[in-house]
């Protein structure tokens, strides 16, 4: 009965980790397929990968779009945080919930909406585009994050800093940010993340240059490859750094 | 400052998000819900109120297959989560020692963080023919022939479930640790064994958690496209997989919204069977 509870757990480690773990273990894998028999180590797909152009070229590309998003979303979110919780503003329930409401729709219907307008609007699909629709995801998790973390503690500091003559826009560089620091990084690479993970909506909005997990999905018509192996080990890194400095940064606050 | 002044002030600063999210998601929306109710000849699109989208959707065989084929992997997906989750949290939570716990638990969803491309390529790998599954079962001698599994509906159930046992056992998880200890010894101390414990004390309790990831789950799953795809195979599809037939194939944009519209209404149903316990007020 004692290690029963242990064996479980293992078990579920061992499924969370079993996928992860092939696609880790046949990056580095010497021949052609990712399957066993395992034979390596061997960094020849890695190399392969940074010489593929179009493959460096997504890659560059998810890196901006996904900064240039989370910026965009993180300082709306911040902005929008701000003034419903320090500013008394007649229906502020309704305004919550239509600034957290994209969350409730699944990202195909959100791609989709902004495709039909884009289209009948007769304008290009491009890296903005795509941008554009990762900012309407990740606004209502940044604002969210930064609202819940306004507490007050801040807003007696902030009072204080306006009885003792700071205007409103000192105030905000000056103290709240400064404050609200780790709750806006956190919102930040979390968004960051999403966008740099996202599939759908860059797929629907994007057409000669495009993010890497588009990319990714052509390259997977060609089947298995320890090429795919690489590029995903690849993502899969970035993201759990990302995520990684997020946690800390809320678990810091926490403390 | 005058009330008047300050209420601009709020105005002024919530107005750049407001605008981006009207923009951008209001309108695009509002545009789509119009675009279900134009119809399509030959490629002329003519606005206007239609319901031959929805009509189509009723007699279409194909149609209606892909929202039973969703509602059914969707099913299976959620319940077998829940199952699978809810012992894995139990144990992190009372289980594992307290200064561990926060460990267990990142580690527990770190792969959560994959994109939905790489992972199911993952699966992909793991349930191919001669994959690490085939091979593992064959070296055991449990089969002597590799068995199908990559391509086919219990892939993508796999799939799925990988992503959500994760995200459940976070919601139950954090449900499990606000329990105060006290109801658990009160039960005890009541002559009820851990069973009854389990079945009349913390089960109840933590419905809400429960709800809230089986609704997190029901919502994400039912709207995906990528894990189908890549792991089904295409012998049945899904509603998000038939949307996007519908936009690149035929580019029939009317009878793509109305397949999005129907989607939300899976979406708010499944909002309101559960929204006894769901407690998205206080996200």
């Amino acid at each position: 009965m004692r290690v029963l509870p242990w064996l479980y757990l293992a078990a579920g480690f061992l499924f969370i980790y079993l996928p992860v773990g092939v696609l880790v273990l046949f990056s580095f894998q010497e021949g052609t397929l990712p399957v066993p028999p395992f034979e390596g180590p061997s960094l020849r797909w890695y190399a392969e990968v940074l010489g593929d152009d179009d493959l460096t070229a997504a890659l560059l590309n998810s890196v901006v779009v996904a900064a240039g998003q989370g910026a965009v979303a993180v300082t709306l979110g911040f902005l929008a945080a701000y003034g419903l919780a320090r500013h008394v503003v007649p229906g502020t329930v309704f305004l919550r919930a239509l600034l957290i409401a994209p969350l409730t729709v699944s990202y195909l219907i959100v791609g989709l909406g902004l495709l039909i307008v884009v289209q009948r609007a007769g304008l290009g699909l491009s890296l903005w585009t795509a941008g554009i629709g990762h900012v309407v995801i990740n606004l209502p998790i940044c604002f969210a994050i930064i609202y819940a973390s306004m507490g007050a503690q801040q807003q007696n500091a902030e009072r204080a800093a306006r009885d003792l003559g700071a205007g409103e826009f000192d105030v905000i560089r000056l103290v709240t940010v400064p404050m609200l620091a780790p709750a806006i990084l956190a919102a930040y690479f979390l968004s960051v993340t999403l966008s740099w993970d996202e599939f759908i909506i860059a797929f629907l909005l994007t057409r000669f240059e495009v993010t890497l997990p588009v990319e990714i999905w052509s390259m997977l018509r060609s089947g298995l490859s320890p090429r795919l192996n690489a590029i995903g080990s690849v993502v899969f890194l970035v993201s759990v750094t990302a995520v990684v400095l997020a946690e800390v940064l809320i678990f810091r606050r926490r403390r | 400052m005058s009330a008047r002044a300050d209420s601009l002030k709020g105005w002024g600063f919530a107005a750049p998000a407001l605008l981006w999210t009207t923009a951008f998601f209001v309108v695009p929306f509002v545009v789509m819900a119009a675009m279900s109710l134009a119809t399509l000849d030959g490629r002329t699109l003519i606005w206007g109120l239609h319901a031959d989208n929805y009509l189509e959707l009723a007699e279409e065989r194909y149609l209606w297959r892909a929202v039973l084929v969703s509602l059914e992997i969707t099913a299976t997906v959620t319940v077998v989560s829940v199952v699978l989750a809810y012992p894995l949290a139990w144990i992190i939570a009372f289980r594992v020692p307290a200064r561990w716990q926060r460990l267990a638990l990142l580690l527990a969803i770190l792969p959560f963080w994959t994109s939905y491309v790489v992972r199911s390529y993952a699966w992909l790998l793991v349930l191919a023919r001669e994959g690490v599954v085939n091979q593992t079962l064959m070296t055991l001698g449990i089969v002597a022939e590799p068995v199908t599994l990559a391509n086919t509906r219990i892939a993508t159930v796999t799939g799925f479930v990988h992503f959500f046992v994760m995200l459940l056992t976070l919601t139950i998880y954090a449900n499990l640790v606000q329990l105060s200890p006290n109801y658990r010894r009160a039960a005890m101390d009541l002559g009820a064994n851990a069973f009854q414990t389990f079945r009349h004390v913390i089960l109840p309790l933590t419905l809400p958690g429960i709800a809230t990831g089986a609704f997190l789950t029901f919502v994400l799953c039912i709207g995906d496209y990528i894990t189908p795809q890549i792991l089904g195979g295409n012998t049945e599809l899904t509603v998000p997989q038939v949307i996007m037939v519908q936009l690149g194939r035929r580019a029939d944009f009317p009878l793509a919204s109305a397949l999005a519209i129907v989607l939300m209404a899976l979406v708010t149903l499944a909002y309101l069977a559960c929204a006894r316990w769901l407690r998205i007020d206080r996200l």
